[in-house]
């Protein structure tokens, strides 16, 4: 399995008018294709920093990043975006879908900046929704859809581009605990079914458990590091 | 691509049609106000221009008295120097001219049965049907004979045959004039209003040898009108005119000119240019509220942006680059000012039509306006949505997110 994430003594310091608060202190970190990541910490530990940064929305202060053994932490925000469309699925705890707008045409904002087209862009949204069970639901709008229903939308979003990796943000945050354990599932489904790597973020143990490892940052570094099956 | 980002931006703006219309309706009234005042301007010009066909180009009027604008000449006489000799003298002598004719003219009463009408009554020689073309509807206009015999003939223009006679023919019929009966010989054609907005048709025109004798004992004319042979030698004209009045006159080297020589295009000219400051004047003016309106779609494209922070951060988040939310943001505005402007010239057409039908306003459409008024609306669209696209382009896609 070749490496997805690999960040080599990652810092990341804020500058506040005189103060400078330092976010991540010297993060190394290894994440192979095909994983399944937990990261843990209280806030203001540096999990949010460090998905920021591995997301692409944020530039380390020192420190390599490598997504797919390519250097992409220096890049130019244009190039990230690129990145963000076609190798990164993002899922957020609010789901972030676009208010007023069908979850067929949700699922197609990515392949719209990646510049497919009509039909084409159609049978893969189409298909994606599939993937997450909800292609019966493509004309709904999210304010007809259920917070389950919605977060299974944004995962199908995520997915349609083909990245290698889905970043996901507290996603079982909003929802209740059968609705969260569903997501749960799906996640879990999709990583050993199609072999997405899967990075994301809980303060819940009990959601940590379905990944397969578990990342705890602490004051900026991490504090540990386990197997969990 | 530029078709997906108008249907993005067509959606965005159907959500909240309201207020796309309130924005848009700065540049729709910006837009027809142009349009209609232009084309106000325009319908006054070419008014001016077909009037001045009418005249004439090649005609020159000459006055007694000094060339000062509305100063009365005082002193020795100055008011009675032109006479009907001088007229005979300048078509007969000058090359440069083909005809003249002698005229004055005064506001009388004209008592036509139990009915009289006030009307400006005009004495005439044959000349001056061909130098102002007066067409002739009925009967026949002055002729040399009834200058020489200072007949007691007339010729009625439309207006007063109207107001004396009705439906009735009035040819043969007697008019009195100071309570001289006059035979009515003729009948003018229409010639409607003149370019100082005067009645035309309402005029009577008599000998000029019977309104100097009989009418006002007088030997002096008020004008005489001529005609030059071409209008490319109507300057010729009037300096020939000029060497032999001042011959005529007696007056020596040092002294003025004791007439004044008007060419009637160059009147008319004076009044076309007048209306063209007035058209331009008005369309700056107009102009001013498309800029209004452009300032409309950037507050409210500015508060637009804010409001779909969190959804610039999403489109951001799923691989949209600056550029992608600027055009987008852009084309909204494009939008809006594209079809204001539409709207708009809907506008500007409809109101000159309704001025021309009910107010009897001549105006005028020119292609040319309605293509650049709706060029400008874009340019203006463009111009004012540069700012909040650039805004949104520009935000950070993490704090976008975090937004509420």
């Amino acid at each position: 399995m070749s490496e997805v994430i690999r960040v080599e003594d990652l810092y990341k310091t804020y500058r506040m008018g005189d103060f400078e608060v330092p976010a991540l202190r010297g993060i190394n970190l290894r994440i192979e294709g095909g994983e399944f990541v937990a990261v843990m910490g209280s806030s203001g530990s540096g999990k949010s920093t460090f998905m920021n940064i591995i997301g692409c929305l944020d530039h380390p202060t020192s420190g390599k990043y490598f997504l797919e053994s390519k250097e992409v932490g220096s890049l130019r925000p244009d190039e990230w975006a690129q990145i963000r469309n076609r190798r990164i699925g993002f899922v957020f705890q609010g789901f972030n879908l676009l208010a007023r707008t069908t979850a067929l045409e949700n699922v197609e904002l990515p392949l719209m900046y990646n510049g497919f087209t009509g039909k084409k862009r159609h049978e893969r949204a189409v298909e994606v929704l599939s993937l997450v069970g909800l292609e019966a639901r493509r004309d709904h709008t999210p304010t007809q859809l259920s917070g389950g229903q919605q977060q299974r939308v944004a995962i199908a979003r995520a997915l349609v581009n083909g990245p290698s990796l889905v970043l996901a943000d507290e996603p079982t945050g909003n929802l209740d605990s059968t609705t969260s354990h569903e997501i749960m599932e799906l996640f879990q489904r999709l990583n050993s079914e199609q072999n997405i790597t899967i990075v994301l973020v809980t303060h819940e143990s009990d959601i940590a458990e379905f990944a397969s490892r578990r990342v705890v940052f602490r004051d900026g570094v991490v504090m540990s590091d386990e197997k969990t099956r | 691509m530029w078709f997906m980002t108008l249907r993005i931006a067509l959606r965005a703006l159907g959500r909240n049609k309201l207020r796309a219309f309130l924005t848009m309706l700065g540049i729709i009234i910006g837009v027809g106000a142009v349009i209609a005042m232009v084309a106000i301007g325009e319908g006054a010009k070419a008014t001016i221009r077909s009037q001045i066909a009418s005249l004439g180009t090649n005609v020159l009027i000459i006055l007694p008295g000094f060339s000062t604008q509305g100063g009365v000449r005082t002193g020795s006489g100055g008011v009675n120097t032109l006479t009907d000799g001088d007229a005979k003298a300048i078509m007969q002598e000058l090359p440069a001219v083909a005809l003249a004719s002698p005229t004055l003219r005064r506001n009388e009463q004209v008592v036509a049965g139990n009915l009289n009408w006030g009307t400006l009554t005009q004495g005439v020689a044959p000349e001056l049907q061909q130098i102002r073309d007066w067409q002739i509807a009925q009967g026949r206009f002055i002729h040399d004979g009834d200058v020489d015999s200072a007949a007691k003939v007339a010729l009625l223009g439309q207006t007063v045959v109207h107001q004396l006679f009705g439906n009735d023919d009035p040819i043969d019929a007697i008019i009195r004039i100071r309570n001289i009966p006059f035979r009515v010989v003729g009948v003018l054609g229409a010639k409607g209003q003149s370019s100082q907005g005067t009645d035309q048709d309402d005029t009577v025109m008599i000998p000029y040898s019977t309104m100097q004798k009989r009418l006002m004992r007088i030997t002096h004319v008020h004008t005489i009108v001529v005609s030059a042979v071409s209008a490319d030698r109507v300057p010729e004209a009037q300096d020939q005119i000029t060497a032999l009045l001042r011959q005529r006159h007696r007056i020596g080297p040092d002294r003025d000119d004791d007439f004044t020589i008007r060419n009637l295009s160059d009147i008319a000219a004076a009044a076309s240019g007048s209306a063209q400051v007035m058209a331009v004047l008005l369309g700056s003016v107009a102009s001013i509220s498309l800029l209004v309106g452009g300032i409309g779609i950037m507050n409210i494209m500015l508060v637009s942006v804010t409001e779909r922070t969190r959804e610039i951060g999403i489109r951001m988040a799923v691989g949209a680059r600056g550029r992608d939310i600027m055009l987008q943001f852009l084309v909204e505005a494009l939008v809006m000012a594209a079809t204001g402007g539409i709207l708009g010239i809907l506008l500007g057409v409809a109101s000159s039509n309704i001025l021309n039908q009910w107010a009897a306003w001549p105006t005028h459409i020119s292609p040319d306006i309605v293509a650049i008024a709706f060029l400008f609306s874009g340019a203006v669209g463009i111009f004012f949505g540069f700012y909040p696209a650039k805004k949104a382009a520009a935000l950070d896609p993490i704090e976008a997110l975090r937004y509420e």
